[in-house]
């Protein structure tokens, strides 16, 4: 957070440098809108959080999504992901859930990166009438087998970094 | 608000109350924990988001969008790739902004397979997503780990499209 904060200090100073007082206000007032308008999602994809964090059996999660759940798991993450309803303030609210009862950086890799290949939501309103229906659906045909893989890689790489399991 | 948003809300804040529902039939104090425990999320997380819709701003200000077209050059093999991938996680804003500099970059010659890496790579890695998003709400290890493991994708992506064709 610090790095970032420094990021945003530096771009803030070369926007006032470069359009003035004028130019950061605008950006400013423009992104408190923003903020505004995100924040009640964000408490909604909260709530989802919480509400999966306590609801769903723990153990039945680590079975069915955790290091030793297999394809079958990464499978699992993959169509979760894909309907899963929203945008970034449910999915990652949700995922962040995920770990935390029982499911392994593999299964949650293949649920985050199957949300933002193949997830209808922003495939349907921002990239069918952009970018048109062949190149869309031929775009999610070829990503189909990524978040699988993906998350297949992440369990790989995971256990060697790893072998005694996560660090805390 | 666009129709679009609100379907979004809609959806939203029905499967809150379905799954509120849920935990209230557990018991109260499922209910309860798990709300206070959605509260304490909400709160650690707003003054990051905070931090990243207002800076993010900032940041997207600074990148000119003509660097990122110009990056997308016709025709130009695993270069013009490699440089769609660089792109793709560097271009500030929102779907509106990814898919439309896909979209003039198809319009100008340039490569599908190019256009696919760099909308494949928009997708994992766009540095205003993982700022806004992927870093204030999950670890910070589980992030990096993330977007490490997810780095030969576009790059697949590019590949199937090449062996492919064209749609």
């Amino acid at each position: 957070m610090i790095v970032i904060g420094a990021l945003v200090a530096i771009c803030a100073a070369l926007v006032w440098r470069r359009d003035g007082i004028d130019g950061v206000l605008n950006i400013l007032t423009h992104d408190l809108w923003l903020f505004g308008e995100i924040i009640p999602r964000v408490l909604a994809g909260c709530l989802l959080g919480g509400f999966i964090a306590e609801i769903l059996p723990h153990d039945k999660v680590s079975r069915s999504l955790g290091p030793e759940s297999g394809l079958k798991g990464l499978l699992i993450g993959t169509a979760f992901g894909a309907i899963l309803p929203g945008g970034p303030f449910t999915a990652y609210p949700v995922a962040a859930a995920l770990l935390t009862v029982g499911a392994d950086f593999g299964a949650t890799i293949a649920m985050v990166v199957s949300w933002t290949l193949i997830g209808y939501g922003r495939a349907v309103a921002w990239e069918l009438p952009i970018l048109g229906t062949d190149f869309t659906l031929w775009r999610i045909a070829i990503s189909l087998p990524i978040p699988v893989l993906a998350g297949w890689l992440g369990r790989v790489v995971f256990v060697r970094m790893y072998p005694k399991g996560e660090p805390s | 608000m666009t129709a679009s948003a609100l379907i979004i809300d809609i959806t939203l804040w029905g499967s809150v109350a379905i799954l509120g529902f849920m935990a209230w039939r557990r018991g109260r104090v499922v209910l309860v924990s798990s709300v206070r425990e959605g509260s304490m999320d909400f709160i650690n997380i707003v003054p990051r988001i905070a931090l990243g819709v207002i800076g993010s701003g900032y940041i997207a200000a600074v990148i000119p969008p003509e660097v990122i077209t110009g990056w997308l050059g016709p025709d130009s093999g695993w270069f013009g790739v490699l440089t769609a991938v660089i792109a793709g996680a560097a271009t500030p804003g929102g779907p509106v902004v990814g898919f439309s500099i896909g979209a003039v970059a198809l319009k100008v010659g340039g490569g599908t397979p190019q256009v696919i890496a760099y909308v494949v790579a928009w997708a994992l890695f766009a540095f205003q997503r993982m700022i806004l998003w992927e870093i204030p709400f999950m670890p910070a290890r589980f992030v990096w780990f993330r977007a490490a493991v997810s780095v030969p994708f576009p790059f697949l992506a590019a590949a199937i499209a090449m062996v492919i064709g064209k749609p």
